[in-house]
């Protein structure tokens, strides 16, 4: 291997291959478009064409790709939600998760941690022994433990919070994993580019054509293509595209801000939760303190960061870890979450014909990335929604049938 | 925007105040179809614009109704709602 470097770096060719093939211009029609060269995006296009073989596929990226809440998130994959349905679901992701690396022969950095969800109150309590029935009847491994089990994984955190929210157990989730969420865009992009799928960066979708309430093609910054299908999978910019197709959505977008410490040599394994404390923690393979908090208060469809957001996310992790006081956050940051009302995400087709909706994804979409590509790739394909989505259509909302996760989404929002 | 105008007390900090969500016409319950009624319970006008919302001053116990560009975060203009009445019937 080194003689192979060697040669490598006194050779005039550096012929590495590219990730993938970084297309200028599309062409004049696809047999599916999907907007938006995330995550959830790109992995619906690779399934496309590895399980359905539809190949003609142009994913369409304003930016670049995974630079929006792929790239911003804090990288949790868990499956301890509180509907059957949900557990079913992320499971599902979770099981896809980790055998992904060696599927797209890229690592991932996949490392299964352990997650434990603190519970400050009897009636914080009463939900995790509430989500840890509904888990272990899915077969999910997820169990309600003590004090005592806590600070055996986390001896360095003060279970009384500086006495201000004593810890009265939480509920562990040992399949619960941190994972690089960039190398997921990029893996899956180059897995669909090797299989004839077009990703089209830096082009923006203008409008998208439809006639007799059927998709005939999308205007881009770059011409107008023609597709009869059209995935929409663009997280906080969603009801931007809605608008331009007149579907109406109960998405509502709040800026979701994250940030990272200055690497520290490794001393947290798990990955540390508190919904009162507004807090997820965990710490990264090179070390840094991935911080994670609720949402702002108000709608804003923007990717500004504030300082209100650091001041108080840190009030509280000294509470948990009072010895970090002297640690420096160096980056922050803030995606745009499209959230829904049962904090479940909306997924399937939609009234037009053609148009299919992979949305709604709030503040949990990352650890859905590869059971989400799966299911709308099958939907797309079939023109029928996949059985593990059927609870999460658009049309749940005029049937008063809600899927109701609010209890499992990681803090109070 | 760290600075809100309270159409009473003027220019405050944004930490006084608490979002009360768009300002929105509920219809009659007695005449609207249960697909019109699901539509005003789950159904939101959320792609960015200048929206009038409903917010209120914490220390006076104000609520009043702002206009805010939901892209850029600035607010145009902020009044009481009897106000707000006068301007819409003015339409």
């Amino acid at each position: 291997m080194p003689y192979k470097l060697l040669k490598f770096a006194l050779g005039r060719e550096f012929n590495e291959p590219r990730y993938f093939t970084d297309v200028q211009t599309p062409k004049k029609s696809y047999d599916v478009v999907i907007i938006g060269g995330g995550g959830h995006g790109l992995a619906a296009a690779y399934y496309l064409a590895k399980e359905h073989g539809i190949t003609n596929v142009a994913v369409l990226e304003r930016g670049y790709i995974g630079g929006g809440n792929t790239g911003r998130n804090t990288t949790i994959v868990r499956s301890n939600y509180l509907t059957p349905e949900g557990v079913e679901f992320y499971d599902a992701s979770v099981k896809m998760f980790e055998g992904l690396s060696e599927e797209l022969d890229i690592n991932l950095f996949y490392s299964t941690r352990g997650h434990f969800t603190l519970a400050h109150s009897e009636s914080s309590m009463r939900t995790m022994r509430w989500r840890a029935e509904v888990n272990k009847h899915v077969g999910v491994d997820s169990r309600v433990v003590g004090r005592d089990e806590i600070a055996q994984a986390c001896p360095q955190m003060d279970l009384d919070c500086s006495g201000q929210a004593p810890i009265e157990g939480a509920l562990f989730h040992n399949p619960g994993s941190v994972a690089r969420h960039d190398a997921v865009a990029w893996g899956y992009a180059r897995g669909a580019a090797r299989l004839g799928v077009d990703i089209i960066q830096m082009t923006e979708v203008q409008d998208i054509d439809i006639k007799n309430n059927k998709v005939q093609g999308v205007k881009t910054s770059k011409g107008y293509i023609s597709t009869g299908k059209v995935l929409s999978a663009v997280a906080g910019f969603t009801p931007r595209i809605t608008k331009m197709v007149d579907i109406q959505t109960p998405i509502t977008i709040h800026p979701l801000q994250a940030c990272v410490s200055e690497p520290m040599k490794p001393w947290l394994d798990t990955i540390i939760v508190s919904g009162s404390l507004h807090v997820y923690v965990s710490q990264s393979s090179r070390g840094e303190l991935v911080m994670g908090s609720s949402l702002d208060p108000y709608e804003l469809h923007s990717t500004r960061s504030s300082f209100d957001f650091v001041e108080g996310l840190t009030s509280h992790i000294v509470d948990m870890f009072p010895f970090l006081s002297n640690v420096k956050v160096v980056r922050q940051w803030a995606g745009m979450a499209d959230l829904t009302p049962d904090f479940a995400p909306i997924m399937g087709k939609t009234e037009i014909e053609g148009f299919y909706l992979d949305a709604g994804w709030g503040t949990w979409g990352f650890k859905a990335t590869p059971i989400s590509g799966k299911t709308m790739a099958a939907t797309i394909a079939n023109d029928k929604a996949h059985d593990l989505i059927h609870s999460f259509r658009l049309s749940r909302f005029e049937d008063y049938e809600l899927t109701g996760e609010k209890g499992a989404a990681s803090v109070g929002h | 925007m760290k600075l809100f105008k309270c159409p009473i007390n003027g220019v405050r900090p944004l930490s006084e105040f608490v979002y009360g969500g768009a300002y929105r016409t509920m219809p009659d319950h007695e005449t609207s179809t249960d697909s019109q009624w699901a539509a005003y319970v789950h159904y939101r006008d959320n792609a960015p614009s200048i929206k009038k919302e409903w917010w209120y001053h914490g220390p006076s116990g104000t609520w009043f109704i702002a206009e805010r560009n939901t892209l850029t975060d600035e607010v145009q203009d902020s009044y009481l709602f009897n106000k707000f009445v006068d301007l819409e019937s003015a339409k």
